[in-house]
């Protein structure tokens, strides 16, 4: 233990403590910009700077680690004026059209001139005068170098998160700035569109495109029927954006605020999730069959997920050489798209040109995902907009919708109605659950063996985790896979996702099944969640989805009744000829900058 | 070329036979290689002016197998071109110098840092590389060096940058401590030392620290190699003793009209002609890392400023807010008051920013560009706003 007094206060702290942290034992805060708890210290903004009693220079309470007898003020002549001009050089270097911008009332960088009462500063303008252009090149992330303050979160998220590195560093000086790849476009990149970088920006350098009059207008168009879909992740971080802690379960609200927004049918995803579960639970075992039984050389195993499309960029990206590795299950937002326009406008009668269909994502790459070109099977685009759990608190608010006092109401129907298995999808190994139940059942008839159905090893915060069940008990048809120990793998996070795709690449990792989610937590820790997020908030809003799991009726994906009276309906099995035309899909290689 | 150096001290560039240096310290101990340049209150000849022995005493402590030695040799800072000369004549001295650290350090691994514009060195240094590895194997020093070119950047000149710019980074400071002696190159323990400071351990070697000693003054001993140019008749390089005035040094080289001295380049001191006398060139008055740059009365000073700060503008890498933002400001600061858009006052708001540079900036640059500019606005304020 180190023991040294912060303002005069007295504390022992465990060597390796920051100043910053000891000075959070006292209940000082010491205000921080490029610092961000999931992220390396960078030291680079020096907002932080404190006294040192006896020292030349400030010292950057983030970066430096307390010494035995070190005597801190953090809020000395010297701190202040120090803090002060690095607040003002920071505004000096950025658009400051704080009234225009996205981010207003939600910027680190106007909070702290708020504080500091900067309002009125003395230097030069250096930003007004000079030409940028902001990139809207991707349909999910918009960035805007004006308001962009150096800081670097973007490009450590880029990198120690999610190992893509599309943000990066580029020139020096007056003239450095974040870039990309020869500077192109961020729709041109190996951008996976994931938006953490967007979820970590102190500022509106980087935020995510946003569509909300497209789905005013529809609401507000007679002519139109606009259905909605809700993803699992969203109801447990929705609160957050309307004034709830973190870890607040909102989904009966959220239900009521959509329907006060004027949606004419407010569904589901975790529908088409647990449809998901049909399709690629059905696909692994048939890969299996063909595998082992069968020693098909063409089909490919271990079988990876597809319902994260940042992990599906990625890989398009980084292992085009193991697409077909991938399922070939569409996620369950555009499953429910091409159904939106084809199932649900039959059984309503209604004409699919007149059905608009709206997500509401945790996540930025959803964007991207629905301007795919192959995502127009129902012969319309099968998600017309997207929108992010923040976007949707923007929406609230704007229709002066009371979100706290609302009551709870119930999704309508059809393809409302949802699992368990299909909730859990929004936090990392949750597909993997959610399949095991199904799956274990379909092979054996039997429960998967786990206490309350809850597959605890998949679950948590590891980075890479590694599972398998032993099957036992098989019905006659599966009989090739008595005794089989089924192995699973679960990633989440990019940089994970390359820990494990290269060990399945030097045949480290041997395993039948992986589930990768692109975002830290799973989706729950989306790009499109309320910020700020760590790893606190990001265990919060876990906790909270696998309640909303034990609080349901049905807690696998089977057993779901809509799901059984769409293949008795409409799809006839999981992989149906109808089910290929509408809920699969195919992968592009792409280049790897 | 050659003939124009007066060398008022012939240390630097006094042929030595290297392999008498090696066979002797392989003869040391190691600690008492330390002692002895720890003895000798050699201080760093980069300009920032540590003492040499105690880094390599705290290098030498360290107890991880692989440790480091570094040569800077990107002598960037404006108006010093000594390292160059030093390569260039006696290139082997340099490696018996890092040999020397290796040996105190326990290092097997050297590296020679070389500023990009010298890329006409290598076939040179090559040649005396070769030459000393074979020195080494002959006396069973188990000691390596490689040579890395820079790209121009005058931030690889800081050490810790030095480091990411070797290991393939970008060249960007890094957060102090750790310090390099406990977490350098490659995370290292690292004793990174400037091209003048490895051959004056060499002469230390050679000739004891006691003779070392016998020049200078209590807080600068022995000779330190100047780079001087501007406004004088003898421009060049000379190794001459720590301890003089500005004074005296103006008397031996200026023009006749000599107007200030910028001692340590852009990132150094501006002395105008009244402090010629009472400053002292050397770590007790005005520390240089070897550039002496003469302005006479037909020089603005307002230009000189302007000159700095551009260069410092373009030059800070960019990370950290008070260098890279703080730099513009004082360049567009002072633009401003000369064309008579801000008044004479914000001259005061830009010397506290500069303060706040010098307090809050993260490396070595950032809080040195105070220094040139509050020496030349204190001293010539009125060329700066007329």
């Amino acid at each position: 233990m180190v023991s040294l007094s912060i303002n005069g206060l007295l504390v022992k702290v465990p060597e390796g403590t920051t100043i910053l942290e000891a000075a959070k034992k006292l209940n000082f805060r010491i205000p921080t910009l490029c610092n961000h708890d999931d992220l390396c210290v960078a030291g680079n903004c020096r907002v932080c700077v404190v006294e040192q009693l006896g020292g030349k220079t400030l010292l950057a309470a983030c970066a430096v680690p307390v010494n035995e007898g070190m005597q801190i003020l953090t809020n000395s002549l010297k701190v202040r004026a120090a803090r002060k001009h690095v607040i003002e050089l920071l505004l000096s270097e950025h658009r400051a059209d704080c009234t225009k911008c996205y981010k207003n009332g939600k910027c680190e960088l106007q909070d702290l001139s708020n504080e500091f009462c900067v309002g009125d500063h003395l230097l030069l303008d250096l930003v007004n005068h000079k030409n940028f252009t902001i990139d809207m090149f991707s349909p999910s992330i918009q960035k805007d170098d004006s308001k962009c303050i150096r800081c670097q979160r973007c490009v450590r998220t880029c990198e120690q998160l999610q190992g893509v590195n599309a943000l990066t560093v580029a020139y020096k000086g007056n003239k450095q700035k974040i870039s990309t790849f020869a500077e192109l476009s961020m729709g041109e990149v190996i951008c996976t569109n994931c938006g953490q970088c967007v979820n970590r920006c102190p500022t509106g350098a980087l935020v995510e495109r946003t569509y909300l009059d497209e789905v005013w207008d529809a609401i507000l168009d007679p002519e139109k029927h606009v259905v909605v879909q809700t993803a699992p992740a969203v109801r447990v971080g929705l609160g957050e954006e309307l004034g709830l802690e973190a870890g607040n379960r909102v989904t009966g609200k959220m239900v009521a605020a959509l329907k006060r927004l004027g949606f004419d049918s407010v569904l589901d995803t975790d529908f088409t999730a647990d449809l998901t579960i049909m399709e690629e639970g059905t696909e692994l075992l048939t890969r299996l069959k063909s595998v082992l039984v069968e020693k098909d050389q063409s089909v490919r195993l271990p079988m990876t997920t597809s319902c994260s499309p940042g992990w599906v960029k990625f890989i398009e990206h980084t292992y085009p050489e193991y697409l077909r590795h991938v399922s070939t299950c569409k996620s369950p937002q555009q499953m429910f798209g091409a159904l939106a326009k084809t199932y649900y406008a039959q059984v309503r009668g209604l004409d699919p040109k007149d059905v608009v269909s709206v997500s509401i994502m945790p996540c930025t790459a959803k964007k991207y995902e629905a301007e795919r070109p192959e995502m127009r099977s129902s012969g319309y685009k099968d998600v017309d907009v997207v929108l992010t759990t923040r976007e949707l608190a923007r929406m609230i608010k704007q229709a002066g919708v009371d979100f706290n006092k609302l009551k709870e109401d119930k999704y309508d129907s059809i393809m409302g109605v949802s699992t368990g298995a299909g909730v859990i999808f929004g936090a990392t190994g949750g597909v993997m659950e959610a399949a095991l139940r199904t799956a274990y059942e379909i092979v054996t008839g039997k429960e998967v063996p786990f206490k309350d159905l809850n597959i605890l090893p998949v679950r948590g915060i590891e980075g890479v985790k590694m599972a398998s069940v032993r099957i036992e008990g098989c019905k006659d048809e599966w009989k090739f896979l008595e005794g089989v120990e089924l192995k699973c793998a679960v990633a989440h996070g990019l940089v994970n996702a390359r820990t494990l795709m290269d060990g399945v690449k030097n045949g480290e990792v041997d395993v039948h099944f992986i589930e990768i989610m692109a975002c830290p937590g799973g989706c729950l820790g989306g790009g499109g969640q309320p910020i700020p997020t760590n790893e606190e908030i990001r265990r919060k809003r876990a906790e909270a989805i696998y309640e909303e799991d034990m609080s349901l009726q049905y807690r696998k994906s089977h057993e779901n009744p809509e799901i059984v009276s769409i293949y008795r309906d409409f799809l006839g099995e999981p992989l149906s000829h109808k089910s290929h035309e509408l809920l699969h899909t195919h992968y592009t290689e792409r280049e790897r900058y | 070329m050659k003939e124009k150096f007066i060398r008022r001290v012939d240390l630097i560039f006094e042929k030595v036979e290297c392999r008498d240096i090696i066979e002797k310290i392989m003869q040391m101990d190691p600690d008492a290689i330390c002692q002895e340049v720890l003895d000798s209150d050699l201080k760093g000849r980069g300009g920032a002016g540590f003492p040499t022995g105690m880094k390599w005493r705290f290098a030498s402590l360290e107890k991880d197998p692989v440790k480091y030695i570094v040569c800077n040799a990107d002598e960037g800072e404006p108006g010093t071109f000594k390292d160059r000369q030093i390569l260039d004549e006696v290139p082997g001295k340099v490696f018996c110098g890092m040999a020397i650290a290796a040996r105190a350090v326990g290092s097997k691994s050297g590296y020679v840092y070389l500023r990009g514009e010298y890329k006409f060195l290598i076939p040179k240094l090559n040649k005396a590389l070769d030459e000393f590895h074979r020195l080494a194997d002959e006396f069973n020093l188990n000691f390596r060096i490689q040579i890395r070119l820079g790209s121009g950047a005058y931030i690889c000149g800081e050490e810790s940058a030095l480091f990411e710019s070797i290991e393939g980074k970008r060249g960007e400071p890094r957060n102090k401590p750790p310090y390099p002696t406990k977490s350098g190159l490659f995370n290292k323990p690292t004793a990174v030392n400037n091209v003048e400071t490895l051959v004056h351990t060499v002469m230390i070697m050679k000739y004891g620290a006691e003779r070392f000693k016998e020049l200078g003054t209590k807080d600068s001993r022995g000779s330190k190699v100047f780079s001087i140019s501007g406004d004088t008749p003898r421009a060049g390089i000379y190794e001459l003793e720590l301890g003089m005035s500005v004074h005296e040094f103006v008397e031996e080289f200026g023009d006749g009209d000599t107007k200030a001295v910028q001692v340590g380049g852009a990132a150094g001191f501006c002395v105008p002609r009244k402090k010629f006398e009472e400053t002292i060139i050397g770590f007790e008055g005005v520390p240089t890392g070897g550039s002496m740059k003469l302005f006479n009365s037909t020089r603005s000073m307002y230009n000189v400023l302007h000159n700095y700060l551009d260069f410092f503008t373009e030059e800070s890498c960019g990370q950290c807010t008070p260098c890279r933002v703080g730099c513009q400001q004082l360049l567009k600061g002072v633009e401003a008051v000369k064309r008579g858009e801000k008044n004479s006052r914000y001259l005061d708001e830009l010397v506290k920013l500069a303060k706040t540079m010098k307090r809050a900036s993260k490396c070595g640059l950032g809080q040195s560009v105070g220094n040139a500019f509050g020496s030349i606005v204190e001293n010539f304020k009125e060329e700066i706003i007329y």
